[in-house]
Order: structure tokens, then sequence, then C-alpha cells
């Protein structure tokens, strides 16, 4: 048989596969005809610069057929061996024991029987279920899709994400900037061409964009950074680590230690407050509150001091003199603030108190224009000319979901009678000691009030959760605290835990039932790439062309897989909800469905679209650059693309999403809501961290360990599932037969404990032990560790054992379940100290 | 005929591994006779990338150097090897054959640039081919400079001028360099921009050590009392001369008006950080 090729998507970038016999022989970067791309251009200082006629996906993707065929693709049914659903259940003995194949016949009869048992004995509050994110990719079969829909009609307890890559931009920046419908993070619409045309220097905080991508964009950003290094644009990296960016842009490194960072942007603003280099105009027409914030700054009034760069000095460990001089040059020059991928992000707002930290950010840039020509928050990874009108649906969009789209019959996500709510981050908790309450709903993206809500779990009228349906992807190597997680599994609270997911990640084998599910490369689907829609619309401009993909089902699914959607028809089925469930759609029926729904519709025939596998969405001949916050700073009606802006199109679309639609120095939000919250001011604050350099537990534990999002894989996707990553020193490193996780450690720290690079190492505290490779380097500072909290892999030495040391890398185990802040809902996994030694096994 | 070559611009390289990966994606399972058998699972690199970290304390720099077959005009490896074992194409591309190879360790050892690997189960050396079967049935690329974000490695027809990667080697022919060109075997693959010791540091004024000082002149003069590099310190007071050439004496001068000057004896045996210069008042 000759090779075919297929078209499909992942969340690092379109790919084409090729196919022969029935087998993956090779996956490329999406291969379209050069005569195809109609590259835009944009010019600057009579030079134009326009992106290369190819698609450059995130590395990862690379390596996507060692993924798909893994070894640890889960391919039948299994039951875990001591699990008897009509006698002894033996729930203690989840993560020790082992599994049987089971027939998909007694596997769906298992699920929808404890299904109907449990909605019986209970009711469906006592079903709760979630998801990790990205493990696939499609707007039909990913986890909004099918999981969504089916957990509704079941009308179950959801479990709240947090907002875990931007903490506190979500809980912090909103109350200074708006934004809520961003989840806190900036526009980043045509700021490419701004930095191009107008930036003199960039201030890298906290961000690493050449390792976090833009998220789902890939490597399409990369040429831009190149460009802008070319162009000599000074580069400033503020981060305990010497970061990949700061390699490649060859930028000047200031290391602070964890948890500093917001003292050094007080201290910037001392010296342009004292010094008299801010925009005072933008501040008296712009901002609200500043003369509070200056008070703050300045040290007026009682329990007060001045956050002088001395003090900042004495915080963070830079010297005070470059603090000035950093000050006086961003004053001077026009600079942007890249601080964190998507413009919002980076480790220092997974912090304790990271919503100050957050709310600095905005302010600094407040303070010398935001929003002119030159002047933005912008991460590097977005901001692409792009064509944003047509629309196609993203999985994070109501009207992208199966279960709220106007193309479903029956929209189900919107029919669960039950309130109940649980958090990610407190899941463990609630299950264990059987209540818990925590502010905010998750992502709160409908108004700034949200944040302010209150949950108590259980909820009057609703059960406590006994089933857990657990959806892709593991929290071990990414939630904070986690081996918490070992004990909520093994509480006999969840009678019944289902794990569904097309490779074992940590958590797989914490199930009773494990159901294979097949990848997105084995079945049909539609799907853009980066855009995920929702609280980050437009998504596509971190990608230098707009790219719809027909995800097309490249070969039968391996072993006995079965898509998403099929196993979930299959368990409807049993409880005769198919119909409900299905409303007659095959899979490629709703694919279908979406795509008519969609404006590709208008372009395109679905058969073309089928056929063809892609479209290209052009940039028009007339594309006119809209700079995010240029109307702000104008004084003009919002004119970006930000569809979700609320005042966009009212008349108050001058305004920003804050009360005042003003930036607020002091924020009204908070004043009004919870004036009395010291740990989230009305002014921002430095607030200690309870777990810093200068905390209780540093006496002990004189090591901070930073785990910032990683390299070379996706959460905790590709990791140990495509092993070819493996051979990639910054990702693993092999020793005695094993693939150990590194962690970075400063030669003084190493010599101190007499580890060399290359020794395998455990990292403790009070929580847990983890243990690693040690990678000596100078590149991280001297006191601090570095490591990536992503492990797909948990491997305790004693298996089941909660205090366990863990031999695979999950260092989250490490860190504290502690939030931002009382009210501030964020998890903190760079806020963690710990010790390090030789292992000696 | 055309002379295959890469060209790689270290400048450009992000490290990402993307090469890496894509080269195992097409070789890992993968026989394309008669110019290569299958790569074993991780077990071989036919390209990798090499980490170069140097400096010390705030003043650090990383490079990375994707090393794969130099496809070198002179190669050892065929000399090592029976007759036929290793050929050089007309294009330029040098092949092991996996039949005539079997059992030849020899081959793998002859090449400086250790870029050979050997195939336990299939008792044969194998590296890269510069995808010649790709360029065979008629694609213009290879797998590894397909998948560069950053157009840091350029693939092309040396032969032609008119090529891409002609162009380019003529349009920076200063910075174009052979790796490890002590082995001396003419490789097709080039390198621009290649890692060079660097000195760098701070100056401030004695009187105000709690300034930053821009704008004072430092200078590096050789041996024979010749300045060779002149530069500012920038805002933050820093100084720096990259791409030095290796275990030279250098006699580093900082000069500020109104103020003695300092001077230090640096040698490039590697990159340095000398710290900070501290210039008092006259």
């Amino acid at each position: 048989m000759s090779e075919q090729v297929f078209t499909n998507l992942t969340n690092g970038g379109p790919i084409s596969v090729y196919v022969k016999d029935g087998k993956i022989t090779r996956i490329r970067p999406m291969q379209i005809p050069e005569e195809e791309y109609k590259p835009w251009v944009i010019e600057a200082d009579g030079k134009k610069y326009s992106p290369p006629k190819a698609m450059h996906c995130a590395p990862p993707v690379y390596s996507e057929r060692d993924r798909f065929y893994s070894e640890n693709r889960i391919l039948y049914p299994l039951k875990r061996v001591d699990f008897d659903p009509k006698g002894e259940r033996n729930p203690q003995n989840r993560g020790k024991s082992g599994y049987e194949r089971i027939s998909w016949d007694e596997a769906l009869d298992i699920v929808s029987g404890e299904i109907k048992r449990i909605t019986e004995e209970y009711g469906g509050s006592a079903i709760t279920g979630m998801t990790s994110s990205h493990h696939n990719w499609g707007v039909v079969g990913y986890k909004m899709g099918p999981f969504h829909r089916f957990m509704h009609m079941l009308n179950y307890t959801p479990v709240l994400d947090n907002p875990d890559s931007w903490e506190g931009w979500h809980w912090g920046a909103t109350h200074t900037y708006g934004f809520y419908w961003r989840l806190g993070m900036p526009e980043q619409f045509d700021l490419l061409e701004d930095a191009l045309k107008h930036t003199e220097m960039i201030v890298f905080w906290s961000n690493d964009p050449d390792t976090t991508r833009g998220t789902y964009s890939g490597q399409e950003s990369s040429i831009w950074r190149v460009w802008l290094k070319e162009k000599g644009v000074k580069c400033v990296f503020i981060d305990p680590f010497y970061n990949y960016t700061n390699a490649v842009m060859d930028g000047t490194w200031l290391a602070p230690r964890p948890g500093s960072d917001t003292a050094i942007a007080m201290a910037i603003t001392y010296v342009w407050i004292t010094e008299n280099t801010y925009d005072k105009t933008y501040i008296k027409e712009k901002t609200f509150g500043f003369d509070d914030f200056k008070n703050y700054i300045l040290g007026v009034g009682d329990d007060n001091y001045a956050k002088t760069p001395e003090w900042a000095e004495a915080e963070s460990g830079i010297p005070a003199r470059k603090i000035k001089a950093l000050a006086r040059e961003w004053a001077s020059k026009k600079t942007c603030l890249s601080s964190g991928c998507r413009g919002g992000q980076g480790s220092a707002c997974r912090t304790a108190f990271g919503t100050e930290w957050a709310r600095m950010m905005v302010l600094l840039q407040a303070m010398q224009g935001l929003g002119k020509p030159g002047i933005s928050i912008w991460g590097t990874t977005m901001g692409a000319p792009a064509d944003s009108d047509p629309w196609f649906p993203a999985y994070a969009e109501p009207q992208g979901q199966m279960g709220r789209a106007n193309i479903a019959k029956k929209k189900l996500c919107f029919e669960n009678k039950t309130k109940q709510r649980l958090f990610r981050l407190t899941l463990p908790e609630a299950v264990l000691t059987g209540k818990e309450e925590f502010w905010g709903d998750g992502f709160c993206g409908q108004s700034l009030e949200q944040q302010f809500v209150h949950n108590l779990y259980p909820m009057e009228g609703h059960s406590k959760v006994k089933m857990f349906y657990r959806y892709g992807g593991s929290f071990f190597g990414t939630m904070s605290e986690t081996s918490k997680w070992v004990n909520m599994y093994q509480s006999s609270e969840l009678e019944f835990v289902v794990n569904q997911d097309c490779w074992y990640g940590g958590e797989a084998k914490f199930a009773d039932i494990i159901l294979p599910a097949c990848t997105n490369l084995e079945r049909n689907d539609i799907g853009e790439w980066a855009a995920c829609g929702g609280y980050t619309t437009n998504a596509h401009i971190g990608c230098n062309y707009r790219v719809l993909v027909r995800q097309q089902k490249c070969i039968e699914p391996l072993g006995e897989s079965k898509s998403d959607y099929e196993i979930l028809s299959l368990v409807a089925d049993r409880l005769g909800m198919k119909e409900l469930f299905t409303e007659g759609n095959t899979e490629d029926d709703w694919a279908k469905l979406f795509f008519e729904s969609s404006d590709l519709s208008k372009k395109i025939s679905w058969e073309k679209f089928n056929e063809k596998g892609y479209y290209l969405t052009p940039v028009p001949d007339d594309y006119k650059p809209t700079p995010s916050m240029r109307w702000f700073a104008e004084g003009r009606d919002c004119d970006t693309p930000d569809t979700s802006n609320p005042k966009k199109g009212t008349d108050k679309a001058k305004e920003l999403g804050t009360y005042t639609g003003k930036i607020e120095f002091a924020s009204e939000s908070l004043r009004q809501n919870m004036p009395d919250d010291k740990e989230r001011p009305i002014v921002p604050h430095f607030i200690p961290s309870w777990e810093g350099y200068k905390s209780d537990p540093f006496k002990k534990y004189p090591l901070q360990i930073i785990l910032p999002h990683p390299r070379f894989s996706f959460h905790t996707h590709y990791d140990n599932h495509a092993q070819w990553l493996n051979d990639i020193a910054g990702h693993r490193v092999k020793k005695d037969g094993y693939y150990w996780w590194p962690a970075r450690i400063n030669p003084i720290d190493a010599k101190a404990r007499n580890i060399k690079g290359g020794d395998i190492v455990e990292l403790y505290n009070d929580r847990a032990s983890v243990l690693c490779i040690a990678d000596v380097t100078e590149r991280i500072r001297e006191g601090v560790i570095h490591s990536y909290g992503c492990s797909a892999k948990y491997d305790p030495l004693v298996p089941g054992k909660a205090d366990s040391t863990d031999k695979a890398g999950c260092v989250n185990m490490l860190t504290t379940s502690k939030l931002v802040s009382k009210h501030a809902s964020g998890c903190t996994p760079n806020s963690c100290v710990c010790e390090i030694r030789k292992w000696e096994g | 005929m055309a002379r295959y070559g890469i060209a790689i611009d270290i400048e450009k390289c992000t490290g990402c591994f993307s090469c890496f990966l894509a080269c195992r994606d097409e070789y890992v399972g993968n026989d394309y006779p008669p110019l290569s058998i299958a790569q074993p699972k991780n077990a071989q690199k036919w390209i990798d990338v090499k980490e170069i970290e140097y400096g010390n304390g705030s003043k650090l720099k990383m490079d990375y150097i994707p090393v794969m077959c130099q496809h070198c005009e002179e190669a050892p490896c065929m000399a090592a090897g029976p007759e036929g074992a290793v050929y050089r194409r007309d294009d330029g591309i040098v092949i092991i054959d996996p039949e005539k190879a079997k059992g030849h360790k020899e081959i793998l050892d002859a090449c400086p640039y250790r870029v050979i690997s050997w195939n336990e189960e299939k008792n044969v050396p194998q590296k890269c081919t510069m995808c010649a079967h790709m360029l065979d049935s008629g694609e213009k690329t290879v797998r590894c400079v397909e998948v560069c974000p950053t157009g840091a490695m350029v693939f092309g027809d040396m032969a032609d001028p008119d090529s891409k990667i002609s162009k380019l080697l003529a349009a920076k022919a200063e910075k174009v360099e052979d790796f490890k060109p002590e082995f001396g075997t003419k490789p097709a693959v080039k390198y621009l921009s290649l890692p060079k010791p660097f000195i760098a540091g701070e100056v401030i004024l004695s009187d105000k050590p709690d300034e930053c000082l821009k704008g004072a002149t430092v200078t590096l003069t050789d041996d024979a009392g010749n300045t060779v590099l002149k530069t500012e310190t920038d805002f933050f007071g820093d100084f720096e001369f990259k791409g030095l050439a290796k275990g030279i004496d250098y006699t580093l001068t900082a000069v500020f008006e109104g103020y003695f000057q300092e001077e230090m004896t640096v040698r490039t045996n590697s990159s340095k950080n000398v710290g900070i210069i501290k210039l008092r008042a006259k």
C-alpha cells in the first residue's frame, strides 16, 4: 500500500501524518504548498519583516509519533484486581494494587452500574469528575465536548479549575485594569508591529517565552525575537533562572530571590516618583488613586516605610544601583514589559501574594503610559497581523461546546440541576474532611464580583461526592502538595473512581476502572491552531498564519481504545440516555454541524475542507493594525478584536473593565467588596511570603525552589510517553537505566552539600521527598533550586504510600497547597523551601 | 552537479531540539534502502545539540551547536572501511552502505566528530544521510532544517551561487567557519558565529558606589600595545567584548574622566567575568 498523508492538529501545531500499511511512519509540520502562503509584511525602520512560508510547531510535537506508539498507551479496559463493585472495594489499595484486563462489556456494565447506583442512592451531585487540559486537540472530541455534555447530563458536581498559569493576574491585576473577561491577561493585538516600530527596550520579568511559547502557538514567535535582537532592542531579564529566552536574546540578567519581585517593582516606582520621571498627564487622565499609592511607596503614614532601591536590594539581592539604573533607562526609553508569555503569566504570579506582583506590573506600565507606541505589556508570543473576523468554533467558548452550542437540540450543560461545585486546589481536603470552602468560581471571567463568591461544600441539599470520573493527564506533577491526592484517592469516601485517558499518567493507576481512549489522530474532528477561545479570544494571533484544520482520522484506534465520544455514548446507552446524549449524531455529524455553524462554511464546502484538510485565512490587503490599549491611551473607543470586552460597542467603550473605567492604583472593586483584606489590600502592598527567604520554614530548609512551566513537554503531556524526549538533557537524564528529572542547583550550593552534576539527589521538606538528577549550573542563582513542575510519571519507592519518596520527579509534592492569599484562590508552587542532599539509596 | 550542504547560524539557534526530534521521527523504525536502515529507539543521535554554557556569575551566555555528520570532502570514515562501505555521492553526501559496512566498527572509530553510531542488533555503523532519500524523491529540504523555527539552519546547493545557502555563506563570509577545523576534513556543514570567549565586567566610581556608571571607556590592548577593541559601559555600567580569540593575553583598561584609570591583564583561555572595576577619583 502506498503512503497516505492526513492532516491533524496538536496542542503545539498543525501536522501532516504519513501512514503506510496501517502504521504512522512520520509526522511533519503541516505540509502546505508554498504558493498557498500569503505572508503578512510589517514595515519598520525601512525594513520589511515577513514570516517564513512554513509552520513551526512546539518541539514535543515532533515526538508525536513516539507518543502515539508509546508503551504507556492504555490499550484495553482494566479493572483493579482487588476492586469488586459487588463486594470488597478496597479503596485503601488504590495506587498499590495491579490491574487485570476486562472486556468492554464488563467495563461499561461496571461504570454504568455505579453511575446508576450512586445516582439512586445519593443523587447526581455525588458524582464528580474533572479533566486535565490539552492532552488532545479538537472541538468535538476534547474535554469540553463530550465529557462536559455527558457529566452535566448526570447532574454532576463540577470541579472548578484554578487559573493555574496566571493566578496573580486573575486574582490581582483584574482589580487594577479590568480584563476579567481575559482572566486578567492583557490584550496582545498587533503588538509585534508596535514593538518592531517603536520599542527600544524589553524587560522580560519572570518570563521565558522561548520555553512557554504563547501556550499553543508552537514556535511561531521565535523568529520575532530574532528580529528584535537583530534590530538591537535592549533586553533585560529579571528571573532567578538564566532562562532560555535570555540565552537567545543575550540580555542583561538580574537574578532576584524568589518572592522579592514586588519589592523591586515598587523600588522602580520610588525612583520614578522621586525623580519625576513618570507620565503625569496619563496618571491624571487615565488612572485612579495614584496619591494613595504614592504615599505607600514613599512611606507616608503610620506603619509605613519608603520602598527605596536600598530596601529592595535587601529583599532581592539585586544591587540598588542596578534597580535605579533600570528605572531610569525604563523611563527614558520606549519600554515594553514582558511579564509572562501572554503578557500576563510568569512564575512570580504563582506565589504567596502573587496578586501584588501582577498588579505592580500593570502599574509600572501605567506610570509610563501603557498603550502609547512602544509602551506595552507584551509577552512577545502573540500579536501577529491576522484576520480575526471569520468565526470558527473553539473548545472553550459556548458555541464550540456540544453541551452548550446552538447546534445542540438539548444544551445539557445548562440543564445541570446540581449547583454544588468543588475546586481543584482544595479537592483533596474536600474529599478527606467532607467539607470545604473556597472563594471565587475558579475561572472568574464573568465579572469582578465573581471572585467574591463564597462557596461551601457540601452545599445544602446536595450529597458529598462518592464517584470520581477522571479524564486525561495527571496532576501529581502539576498541582501543589500532591501527596494529598494520594490520600484522597485512598479515601473510602470515594466509592468509585474511573480514569479515562490515552496514556498512563501518574493518576491512572489510582482508579478502579481504567478506560482506554484513543487520541485525536484516531478520530475525525475539526480545530483551529492555538485557538482555545473563551477567555483568550483570537489566540491564533500567536501564529504567523491562521490555520483551520480538518482533523482527519489517520488510522484505526490502537488496541481496543475508542474515542471519548464513543465511550461516553456507550455508557449513556446503558443508562438509557443515548438519544439524549447523542441526539442521533455520530462524532463526525457533530464536526459537520460545528463546521456549518462557522464562517468557514461560507468560504469552503465541507467536502472540500474534508479533502484538503486545512484552510489558511489570509490577512486582508487593507489590514489596519489596532494595537492593544492604544485606544485607551488615546481616549478612543476600544477598536481591537477583543470581542469579549463587555464595554466594546457601548457608550463606555473608552473605558477599561474596572469600576472607575481607569487603571486603579487604589482598587475600587477591592475597596467596595473586601475593604479590610490585609492580604490583597486596596493599594498593592509588599507582603513577605509565609514560605520565603525570611520565613520560619526557611530556617530549617534554606533553599528556595521554583517550578516554572516546562520547555520540552506541555503540562504533563509528552513526558514519559514520548521517550525520544528523554535524550534531551534539559528534559530528563538517563542514569543507571532510569530517566531522572533534572533539578538545577548553583555550584556554591552544590559544593556546600558535596553534590556534583549527575548525582542523584533528594529534594525534601516537611511535606515530601522527591528524587532528581543534579544539574550543577550557574544559570540558577545561589540559594535557589530550579526544576520544572510537570512530570507525567509518579513513581513512589513504596507504591500507594502518600509520604513515600517519589523517584520520577513530581517536585510539586514538595510545594504547599496554601493559596495566594485568603481570598485569592490561586496556587503558589513558587513559594516553597526545601533542602537537598545526595541520595545514597 | 549539486554540492549539498547545511549552514548553521549559532546566533539564531534557540536550542529547541526540534532538529533532533524531527530526525528521530524520520529514521526511528523506518528503513530507506539502500541508503539507510532504521535507527533503533533511544539509542542514537544522528544530530545532537551541544549546549555550551560559558562565562560566570551574572555574566553568563548559552549557545547551542547542532552537530551531525559533517559530510566531509575528505572523510576519514571512507578510508576506514572496506571498498564501498562508505561512499561519497556526486552531490557530496557521505553514505554508509548498511550492507557493505556490516561488522566494520572501525568506521565508527575513524570519525573525529564522533557522529557515527553503532547498531548492536544489526551489527552496522549508522549516521545522518542528509535525508538523501528525500532529496532523491524530489524534496527540497531535509527534516532538521525544515523544523528550524528561526532559520538558523539553511540547506541547499553550495555549488549554485544563487542558492540561499550560497548567498548566506557569501554575505557572512567573515563569520563562516568549520566546527573543529583542526580535523581538516573539509566539511559540507558550515557554522556561523561559533561560541568564542568573551570578557565582561562592570565599572563603578569608588566615590559613587551606589550608582551605575554609564559611558566609561573600556579598551582591550594586545601584547604589541595595539588597541584591539574599545567599548563604553552601558546604563548598567556593564561592558562586554564578544567574539575574542582564545588563549590571548590582553590588557584591559577602564577610563573615566576625572578618575585614575585601572588596568588588568586578562587571558582568554576561557570567558571571563572580571567583576567590578572601581575607579578612584583624581
